[in-house]
Formats: structure tokens, sequence, C-alpha cells
């Protein structure tokens, strides 16, 4: 069993449901999807974790490209520069899941990568530009 | 016990002097007593580091031959005024860059500058008798530089607020990203370790202190601006709401980048974190009293960013030690904090200033002249009037 995470872009019109209700019935894989943008008419983008095996994930990807996804398995990434962090915290107050923290006695920065849900919101806040989302 | 500015001072310059943090000297209190600790520490170091939208760099480039009177000049695209003398110029952090918008400042170029980095120079000029040159376009460094200080007008706020939002969409803020119906709380003080919240009253800190700015030694140069000393205060004297503040002079070229920090606040614009570290000397119990008070014993007001007016309302008051927790509780609601004055480089500063006085017998100095005090002129709002109401 292996957990990896993909990066799927929409195309134009395309609904997501089945996709995922697929992955699941007939790949046997175990889909978490960390973040969704999804509007009818426009691109969709979906950050999605995937629990299964290899040889199911390799179909699975495969289906998804079948369907016009484009899959992009090297998917993005949250990454912390810490030359360039000041430990203001302020990322602290606009991550909702708590991956960022500060620790309660050295008030320094903590990330828990795995609680992340890549909403960009710290990218956003962070006035010493020092995490950024890489592909 | 008294003790005095010249007592203090010699034992600096004999190397004997006691000097602990504001936190350690919290701590000291605490277990021995504050007339104890007063007894055995001779000055207590503070610190801040948060952002200081009041502050820039005061620059003189030299003479070009033919010489130019710079009448408009940019630094990597950056504005810097050019109502002084011919190569004189004053570089504010919040000045946003004409190419790269508000991802880049006058704060980015001082950092710049401070990391050693070259920085292109362009001004321009009507070009007259004495200074025939129109235009020049070179690149220059912190060590080219004749001077180069820098004169903040207000840094050092004595407490801040804590910033909540009510209304339904986020607000970006000078104060971050103010997430709707109370999703987040954010402040800004270094709480216990901040410099003026240790001399609530202005007893020791005014004009001509000896201090720590950006990593160099300066000096308080006056009251900052919006220095207020009217602010409601609690029962140790301290304000609950943004008060004193300091107006400071120091060398950028012994400044340093760890101090120094540029800031880019998504929906608001440039600014800049500077690090303030200023010494209070254990004249008496009196003084020693605020210098032992803890995150427990200082608080913030709470106000709703959503009311963008001039009073905005209020959500009562809370400890700094709550705000470090994590969350505080406003309107029967948990609502998440983050601060966005660095504790971790606040403790820094207090430590690397105890290490001047302690090893390199930095001195202390009394004022010159106090800041306002209570009593002092208020704070003026700015009316909307025509001339003939005048
Ligand atoms: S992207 Fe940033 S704010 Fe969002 S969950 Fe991850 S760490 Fe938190
Ligand atoms: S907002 Fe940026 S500088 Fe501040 S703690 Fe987070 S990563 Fe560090």
């Amino acid at each position: 069993m292996a957990r990896k995470r993909l990066d799927l872009t929409f195309p134009p019109r395309q609904s997501l449901k089945p996709v995922i209700y697929h992955l699941v019935k007939d790949y046997d894989l175990v889909p978490n999807i960390l973040r969704a943008q999804i509007h009818p008419a426009q691109e969709g983008r979906m950050v999605l974790e995937v629990t299964g095996t290899k040889e199911d994930f390799a179909a699975g990807v495969a289906f998804l490209e079948g369907q016009g996804l484009i899959v992009n398995e090297a998917a993005s990434d949250i990454v912390l520069d810490e030359e360039r962090c000041v430990n203001c915290g302020l990322c602290t107050a606009v991550c909702k899941p708590d991956a960022l923290t500060l620790d309660p006695e050295a008030q320094t920065l903590c990330f828990d990568k795995d609680k992340c849900v890549y909403c960009e919101a710290c990218v956003i806040a962070c006035p010493r530009r020092a995490i950024t989302l890489t592909f | 016990m008294a003790k005095s500015w010249e007592e203090i001072n010699a034992r600096i310059a004999s190397g004997e002097a006691v000097v602990f943090t504001a936190e350690e000297f919290a701590s000291l209190a605490a277990d021995e007593g504050v007339s104890a600790a007063a007894k055995r520490v001779d000055v207590v170091t503070t610190g801040t580091f948060g952002p200081m939208c009041s502050s820039g760099v005061i620059l003189n480039f030299g003479h070009s031959d033919p010489p130019i009177r710079m009448a408009e000049v940019w630094l990597n695209d950056v504005a810097a005024y050019g109502g002084l003398a011919a190569v004189d110029t004053y570089l504010g952090v919040t000045q946003p860059s004409t190419t790269r918008g508000l991802e880049y400042g006058g704060a980015h170029v001082i950092e710049d500058l401070l990391r050693g980095r070259a920085v292109r120079l362009r001004a321009t000029s009507p070009g007259t008798d004495c200074y025939p040159r129109t235009e020049i376009d070179t690149w220059i460094t912190l060590d080219d530089l004749n001077q180069a200080y820098f004169f903040n007008p207000r840094n050092a706020y004595q407490n801040y607020a804590v910033a909540v939002n009510t209304t339904d969409r986020a607000l970006h803020t000078y104060l971050g990203t103010l997430l709707p119906r109370l999703g987040n709380a954010t402040y800004c003080s270094a709480g216990a370790l901040s410099p003026l919240l240790n001399d609530p009253t202005y007893r020791t800190i005014g004009v001509g202190s000896r201090i720590f700015v950006a990593g160099a030694p300066g000096y308080v140069a006056w009251e900052g601006t919006q220095h207020n000393p009217h602010a409601d205060r609690d029962e140790h004297g301290v304000p609950v709401r943004p008060a004193g503040t300091l107006a400071v002079i120091a060398d950028l070229k012994a400044a340093s980048p760890e101090f120094f920090s540029a800031a880019s606040f998504t929906g608001y614009g440039v600014s800049s974190f500077v690090g303030i570290g200023v010494p209070i000397p254990v004249l008496d119990e009196e003084i020693a009293a605020t210098l032992a008070l803890t995150d427990a014993d200082i608080t913030a007001t709470i106000y709703d960013y959503g009311v963008a007016g001039r009073s905005r309302p209020s959500f009562g008051t809370v400890s700094y030690a709550q705000l470090r927790t994590g969350s505080i509780t406003v309107e029967g609601k948990k609502v998440p904090t983050g601060p966005i004055s660095s504790l971790p480089k606040a403790r820094k500063i207090a430590a690397e200033l105890k290490r001047w006085i302690a090893e390199e017998r930095f001195a202390i100095a009394e004022p010159l002249q106090l800041l306002p005090q209570v009593g002092s002129q208020a704070q003026k709002p700015l009316d909307i009037r025509t001339g003939e109401a005048i």
C-alpha cells in the first residue's frame, strides 16, 4: 500500500463525481480530497491523496488520463523557506487545519505537513513570502 | 536601595553590571520577590520585532561629475524623496516599486542594501547652472554611500490592538489576513518583553536614550509620531491599547539584516520588521515592579477591524498570556490567534543587548529630555474642513 498525492486538472464541463467514484469502485483506491476548485464552465483543479497498491494506482491514473484529465503526480508542494521566515506567526492565524502552529514555549513556527490541505492561505498571508506553492 | 544612572554606568564600565532580560528578571522576581531582584539586577533589557511602517533611511550618494540636483529619485524603481539637497534623499519603507508593486518596496531596498547587494539608482533633474546633469543611471552599494542612517518616525509602539473581523468577508489589513465572522484574531506586541511596556510612564526612556536599532547602536531621537500617553491604563499603570511611541536614529551601515526584514502584506502594502531593544536601569523598586510584570499581567484591547472608522467597536481586553495560547474567546466564540510581532526575535534582541552591556560595556544614557507625559497635548484627529471654515 502506498499513499501518493495527485494534482488533477479538469477540462471545462468535466464533472468530477463519477471520476472519484470509479477510482474507489473500479480501482480500489481510497481518495482523500485535499482541495478542489471546480466550476462547470471553467477548468477545474483538484488535489487529492490516494491510498492503494502500486498496480491499482497505475491503473487509476491511466483511467483518469483516459477521461481527458491532466494528471500531475509530482503534485504541488507547500515549501517553507526557514531562512526567510522571521517567526512572526501570521500564517498560523489563517491555517485552519493547524498544519502551521507556534511552539507553545519557543513561539517558533512548526509545520506539520501531514495536516496541510494545500489551501494556500498561508502563501498569501506570509509577509516575508517565505511559504511557496511549488509545482 | 535606589541606584543612580552614574552608579549603574560605573558598574557597566568595570564589567560588574548584572544584566537580565525582562523575561529573566520577571522570573527572578517571581522566585525571590521584587525587592531582592531590584537589589541584585542593574539593567533589564527589552526587545521587540514587529512591522513598523513609519521607518526609513536618510542617504547621501556623493556627487557625480558633472553633478546633478536629484529632483526625482528611484532606488530599484522605488521612489525616494527628492525634496532635500542635491544628493540627499529619504527612502521610506512603505513606498511601493513602480515595476513590482507591493511585492517590492522601500523596505526591500533597505534589506538589499543591508545584505550587501547592489541597488540601481536613477535620478532626473531639470538641470541648473551649478548642477548641469539632467539624468543619472548607476548602481550603488551600502559601502559606497557617504551617510546612510535610519530615521524612523514611529517605532516600538507601547502595546497594540488585537484585531478581529465580524464582517462576512476576509479583510487584508496591516494586522494580516482577518478571516470573516471572527475566524481569527491577530495581535502585535512583544508583551512583557516590549520596551515601553516595561517603562510605562517613560521614566527612563526618553530623548537621547541609547538603544538597539536593527542590530546597530542607536538613539531615541524624539517622541514617536502619534505618541499618546493618555491611553487607558490598567492597575499597574500599563496602557491597554496603543499608547507611547519612539522616533529612533541609528547607522544603517552598522545594522544587520537579521534584525531588519522587509514585509509585503497582501492587499495592504509594504512594511518592515524592525528590531528595537531598550535597556532599562533598575533604579528603584517602583520601576522593578513594572519590569517584573509578565504576559499574564499585560492586556490588549480587542477591536473589530470590520469597521473601518476612527473609533472601532471593542470586545474588551485579553492578556498576552491568553493570546499566546493560540486561542481566545470573543463573544462566546473560540477564536484562533496569531501574533505578528516575532517573540523569538524579540528574545534574541533582548539577549544581544544584554551581551552588549555585559560584555561590550555598552553604556546607558539618562534621557536629555523626557517624552511627553500624561497631561501633555492630546492626540488630535484630522477634521475635513474648508479654508473658509478656519
Ligand atoms: S496551505 Fe498553508 S494554510 Fe493551507 S493548510 Fe497548508 S499550511 Fe495550512
Ligand atoms: S507568516 Fe511567514 S514569516 Fe511569519 S511565521 Fe509564517 S512563514 Fe514565518
